[in-house]
């Protein structure tokens, strides 16, 4: 069955989408990681125009990203603190992401720069995520816990603009989270991610915030910074496609409540390790695709 | 639907062929028509065929010729940069049919003489878009070679097509043809015109309008998100807030 989607102006089967949204929400329900990293090049393989698929990308993963903040807003895990100020880096990073989208396109180098991006973080994540889980195997046969110091200083703790973060129980300089923020609201307009995948590591890393607190935040953040983004790209780009957004967030809550459910039989570390791989495997079909000549060297562009 | 449309056109076929037998001697020359004035794009849509149809009096060649509304067209060329393929040169036609579209009975070499065809604009070469002036467009083989680049791409869109032999006879007076339209139609004003060539010569023409729109729930979405993109923006906003709570609700755990 064939859907016509309206601002995508082109006809997709309606089965082939569910199972897009219903296989990326199986593996964010596996792993509890918002997926909207592989929703948007899975989007792009199937012929949707990159553009579309990047800015209906953030709105859906806007819609999926809600669930799971109500449930750690009730838990209490949100640092609002922290958050506020994410979400000010992220609202000055999305505008700036927007705009930069809009030039991008203009220049016909849009779908290189989303390539490029896609290639550098899934290639660095996907190794990275491999690695750990490995380690994190190894260890387990090891007596001991590994070593880590509770705080550890570096530069980034003499920046200035000191705050206390109470709820973290920090005190660093309110430009980590705001560049922090800035940075992922750049990827969000681009990639059409929440930024989750970087955020956290960074928060925990980087910031030194406690890993409790870590999930309910970074969701707090990807709610603005994603509906930010849909609202610009709608009024400044209109490659918001709703219908296609519905459609993959009907497949994806479906397909996460599967996922939920089956990561409970599997051990942590293992699943980590496949979630690395399959991370790696659309960033390496990305990065030959660059290099294989295109079907013609010649294309009609979008033109306004 | 198909059943539909054939259902009509052998009625009208059936009235054609009447009205010409029982006229006077002096008929018109050329009669057309289509199947439908009329292409819907709606939600379900995955492209369609239109039939046009036709009688002629006495000898004759048809060429029929469909054209959507004009625009400007950007062409992109790649070039390897590092290994990688990267857009380096792009050139801007004004004036290009977004749709274009040739059948007829014979070949058009053997039916037209370059001079007619470019009179009319018949065939792919006859074409007058033009690039918009750039000092690219001066490097005339350069232009050209844009020009083939935009009329291949839209050739492999099946929204340019040439086919010699599709306009078929029936007996020597009625003819009729299938027009294909993709699903990636652009939406506008479309002009079927049918000729009647005689010794090399246009000795009759028929033009016939032929809309296309997008309807339904697609197309107020796609009015909505160009007319009203403040609104549009926030509704799509509120829209995946409130799908991500109902949810969040559906399968809320206890």
């Amino acid at each position: 069955m064939d859907i016509y989607l309206p601002i995508a102006e082109i006809s997709e089967n309606v089965f082939v989408l569910l199972a897009l949204g219903g296989g990326v929400g199986f593996l964010s329900g596996l792993f509890g990681v918002g997926g909207g990293f592989l929703t948007t090049p899975l989007l792009i393989f199937i012929g949707i125009p990159p553009a579309v698929a990047v800015a209906t990308g953030a709105n859906q993963t806007l819609a999926a990203s809600v669930s799971g903040t109500i449930a750690h807003f009730r838990r209490g895990n949100v640092d609002f603190k922290m958050g506020g100020i994410l979400v000010a880096g992220g609202i000055v990073g999305s505008v700036f992401g927007v705009w930069l989208f809009g030039l991008l396109r203009a220049l016909g180098q849009l779908e290189l720069a989303i390539s490029f991006a896609y290639v550098v973080l899934l290639g660095s994540l996907g190794p990275l995520m491999i690695i750990e889980s490995w380690r994190a195997m190894r260890r387990q046969g090891a007596t001991g816990l590994p070593q880590r110091k509770l705080h550890q200083h570096t530069w980034l703790h003499g920046l200035p603009l000191k705050m206390r973060f109470p709820k973290s129980r920090l005190y660093v300089s309110a430009l980590l989270p705001l560049g922090l923020g800035f940075v992922v609201g750049i990827l969000s307009a681009i990639m059409g991610v929440g930024g989750g995948f970087i955020m956290v590591p960074a928060m925990i890393y980087l910031i030194g915030m406690p890993t409790l607190v870590v999930i309910g935040t970074s969701l707090f953040q990807i709610i603005f910074v994603t509906a930010n983004v849909t609202f610009l790209q709608a009024t400044q780009n209109q490659t918001v496609d709703v219908l296609l957004a519905l459609i993959l967030l009907a497949g994806a809550v479906i397909g996460a409540e599967f996922g939920t459910r089956f990561s409970a039989k599997l051990r942590g570390e293992q699943l980590r390790a496949l979630l690395g791989v399959i991370i790696l495997a659309v960033g390496l079909k990305i990065f030959v695709d660059l290099f294989l000549p295109p079907l013609d060297l010649y294309s009609l562009a979008f033109a306004p | 639907m198909m059943r539909r449309l054939r259902h009509t056109a052998l009625g009208l076929f059936a009235l054609l062929a009447l009205a010409l037998s029982a006229g006077p001697a002096r008929a018109q020359a050329l009669v057309a028509d289509l199947s439908d004035h009329f292409i819907a794009i709606t939600t379900g849509f995955i492209g369609t065929d239109v039939l046009l149809f036709g009688a002629i009096e006495g000898e004759g060649d048809v060429v029929v010729v469909l054209r959507g509304p004009s625009g400007r067209e950007l062409v992109r060329r790649k070039s390897r940069v590092a290994g990688i393929f990267v857009n380096d040169k792009d050139m801007a036609f004004a004036n290009v049919p977004t749709f274009y579209s040739v059948s007829s009975n014979r070949p058009l070499g053997e039916i037209l003489s370059p001079n007619v065809r470019m009179r009319h604009e018949i065939g792919f070469d006859t074409l007058r878009f033009t690039p918009e002036q750039t000092a690219d467009a001066a490097d005339l083989p350069l232009a050209d070679t844009f020009r083939q680049a935009l009329i291949r791409n839209k050739q492999r869109a099946d929204l340019y097509v040439e086919d010699p032999g599709k306009v078929v006879f029936l007996g020597a007076r009625l003819f009729r043809t299938r027009v294909y339209f993709p699903s990636n139609l652009p939406t506008g004003s479309y002009t079927a015109d049918v000729y009647l060539v005689r010794g090399g010569a246009v000795i009759s023409a028929q033009s016939t309008p032929l809309v296309v729109s997008k309807v339904g729930f697609g197309a107020e979405v796609y009015d909505f998100a160009y007319n009203w993109p403040m609104a549009y923006g926030a509704l799509a906003v509120l829209l995946a807030l409130l799908a991500g709570w109902l949810a969040a609700l559906l399968f809320r755990r206890t």
